[in-house]
């Protein structure tokens, strides 16, 4: 297995009234090839900016990535002229939302939105493209295929549109498909289609996934390898066995214990106290120390860095101190 | 006397309950008609929490509508306290809307960003004239202690605080006119996970210390399954099975319940789920389907479902289901 993309210290920021919101500092993760990499956390921890900053899709102004280095598949994505990252995005990786209805263009037809996308980047005819799409549609087990191709977005369910995001998406057998909440917006038994959906393609097309969520679940069922954020940095980083089995940081076992879960009963949720800090004053230090309850002497002054607990397995935390475990 | 009655009557009794609303009419002039809550009948005893679990658009928030009286129901009873409230005018029923309350799903919108948190809070109690004027802010700021803000909340505005914290000051609402019944639609889906635990934890505490007697209105069938004391799964309008909440964890009847509950992605991941995953999508409550509404999708159809309705009956002494596999 080699790295298809390599994200090191990246630091992207956003100007606004005055003040800058330390939106990504310092993150680094590595995604192999032909696998699902999770991205967990809540909201605001820069999930999503992860995903734009990748894709050079964050606006300037108010944002800017300050810092950093993004590789992918031997190029330099944060200093690439502008040109060669479009040609980049869409065909060699490509991004799915939450919220299908959000990136589909309302007023064209689902077959003249494919045909285009697939015409852009693949140096099809027409006709060809066409078939293509088709094509693309049955391979996520769209009904109708043909009838699908000749109606708008709002004809379709929340379901129904994401396959045919998924199918736009895939059309250029991207290297790495970036899902951003994919299913947050479905019901449960749909969600449940489209999840499998997203395996399937991942085995047929042999696609990496950068998979961003909220959702524990959702994790622990489609990724390999799992970093969770905290306020802008990732603080742990395993297999999704190790993770779920061993969490260590205390943000990461704090959000492990508040989740309901439907295999077990307790009476009272595991709580994180405190909220979220505000990212344009982050706390000095570790940024969870306000709210954790083990902090010591240096968790206040100095940053952990982000390393090796176990084989494999990363954790941003004085408890398990350069490199030994401690429990 | 009086006493044993109430102890044994439930708070609320649901009979036949249908809701349709109208849709414009079409060139054919025929009146066509959402068939949300088609023919619900339940009860809620006092003291408990009735989860009432479904998909988009199943008219679990229908129900909770109907049941406070916010609208009108095209056919069915609903007692409260052994009263009809269809009987009861605007004028009758405003002594009983004291008597319940309700949480909305989105924290952001359902406060008043020009009222105060005393203002909003002491509204309630000003309207049903409960607490003397000057001593209604002394109430106001017992209430937010009750449910975790400080007493110098008291004037300050919504835009203040974060998502849990306006949830808490929309339980403190609810609270304010010391109701039995609270109707909880989706209170926590808008909260991050972390959050959530906090209001769930809060919702139980405030049950014990206050009486209170919950509808906890969700999607979210682990929340659900944390807080309830009983739980009905509705599907297209209908309850397809209610029961003691262990027994429909442990023994879902339903071919529904059963998809449900297995669609949800277990937090182990080395547990393979089996795959119950349903096909296609809900079809419309404006023509829904004959027989059995689940008949399209369900993996056990029978000749009899497609034309006969199935009847609601126990299966166990705490289950309920309807469905013609167990008749």
């Amino acid at each position: 297995m080699s790295t298809l993309l390599s994200v090191r210290n990246l630091k992207t920021q956003f100007y606004s009234a005055g003040r800058t919101i330390y939106a990504l500092d310092e993150v680094s993760f590595d995604i192999e090839e032909g696998t699902i990499f999770g991205l967990v956390g809540e909201t605001g921890c820069g999930k999503s900016v992860t995903a734009l900053s990748i894709l050079r899709l964050i606006p300037y102004p108010p944002g800017k990535i300050v810092g950093g280095e993004i590789r992918f598949r031997g190029k330099d994505l944060i200093n690439l002229p502008e040109d060669e990252v479009r040609s980049i995005r869409g065909k060699e990786i490509s991004m799915i939302f939450q919220e299908p209805m959000t990136s589909l263009n309302p007023v064209f037809r689902i077959g003249d939105q494919m045909i285009e996308v697939i015409m852009l980047h693949q140096r099809l005819g027409k006709r060809q493209a066409l078939e293509k799409a088709v094509e693309m549609l049955e391979r996520v087990h769209m009904p109708e295929a043909r009838k699908v191709m000749k109606q708008f977005p709002h004809q379709l369910s929340g379901g129904m549109r994401q396959r045919a995001m998924i199918a736009m998406e895939l059309s250029c057998r991207p290297f790495l498909l970036i899902a951003d909440e994919p299913t947050t917006a479905l019901d449960v038994t749909i969600q449940a289609q489209i999840l499998r959906l997203i395996r399937e393609m991942e085995r047929e097309f042999r696609t990496s996934i950068l998979l961003i969520t909220h959702d524990l679940g959702v994790i622990a069922e489609m990724c390999d390898r799992v970093a969770v954020m905290y306020a802008g940095s990732i603080v742990e980083e395993a297999s999704v066995e190790n993770i779920f089995e061993d969490p260590k940081h205390p943000y990461t076992k704090g959000l492990w214990g508040a989740i309901p879960r439907i295999e077990e009963e307790k009476e009272n949720l595991a709580v994180i106290p405190g909220i979220v800090p505000d990212l344009s004053q982050p706390p000095e230090g570790c940024k969870f120390h306000p709210r954790c309850p083990f902090r010591f002497d240096p968790c206040d002054r100095i940053v952990p860095p982000l390393l090796q607990a176990s084989s494999g397995h990363l954790v941003a935390c004085f408890l398990y101190g350069g490199g030994k475990t401690n429990d | 006397m009086e006493e044993v009655r109430q102890m044994i009557e439930p708070l609320v009794e649901v009979k036949g309950l249908r809701k349709y609303f109208p849709m414009p009419k079409g060139w054919l002039k025929e009146n066509v008609y959402v068939r949300a809550v088609d023919g619900v009948d339940f009860s809620i005893h006092r003291g408990e929490t009735l989860g009432l679990v479904g998909e988009s658009g199943c008219g679990k928030t229908t129900v909770g509508r109907l049941i406070l009286k916010l609208i009108e129901p095209t056919d069915g009873e609903i007692l409260f306290e052994g009263k009809n409230l269809a009987l009861l005018d605007k004028k009758g029923i405003h002594p009983l809307r004291r008597a319940f309350q309700i949480i909305f799903q989105d924290p952001f919108a359902s406060l008043n960003p020009r009222m105060t948190v005393g203002e909003i809070v002491g509204r309630p109690m000003a309207i049903h004239r409960l607490v003397d004027p000057s001593q209604r802010d002394e109430r106001v700021a017992q209430l937010l202690e009750s449910v975790g803000l400080q007493r110098e909340h008291l004037y300050r505005y919504p835009h203040e605080f974060s998502g849990g914290q306006r949830q808490r000051i929309g339980i403190a609402r609810a609270l304010a006119t010391q109701p039995k019944l609270i109707v909880a639609d989706e209170p926590t889906s808008a909260l991050d996970v972390s959050v959530q635990a906090q209001i769930l934890n809060l919702m139980r505490q405030l049950q014990k210390v206050f009486g209170l007697t919950y509808l906890f209105i969700s999607h979210n069938i682990g929340v659900i399954r944390h807080i309830s004391d009983r739980v009905a799964v509705m599907y297209l309008g209908k309850i397809v099975e209610m029961g003691e909440k262990r027994a429909l964890f442990q023994s879902p009847r339903h071919p529904y319940t059963r998809a449900l509950l297995t669609a949800v992605p277990s937090l182990d991941p080395r547990r393979k789920r089996e795959e119950v995953i349903l096909e296609g999508d809900v079809p419309s409550p404006i023509r829904p389907p004959s027989g059995c509404r689940f008949h399209t999708r369900c993996r056990h159809v029978l000749a009899q479902c497609l034309e006969e309705e199935p009847l609601f009956h126990p299966v166990e002494e705490n289950q309920w289901v309807a469905c013609h596999l167990y008749e």
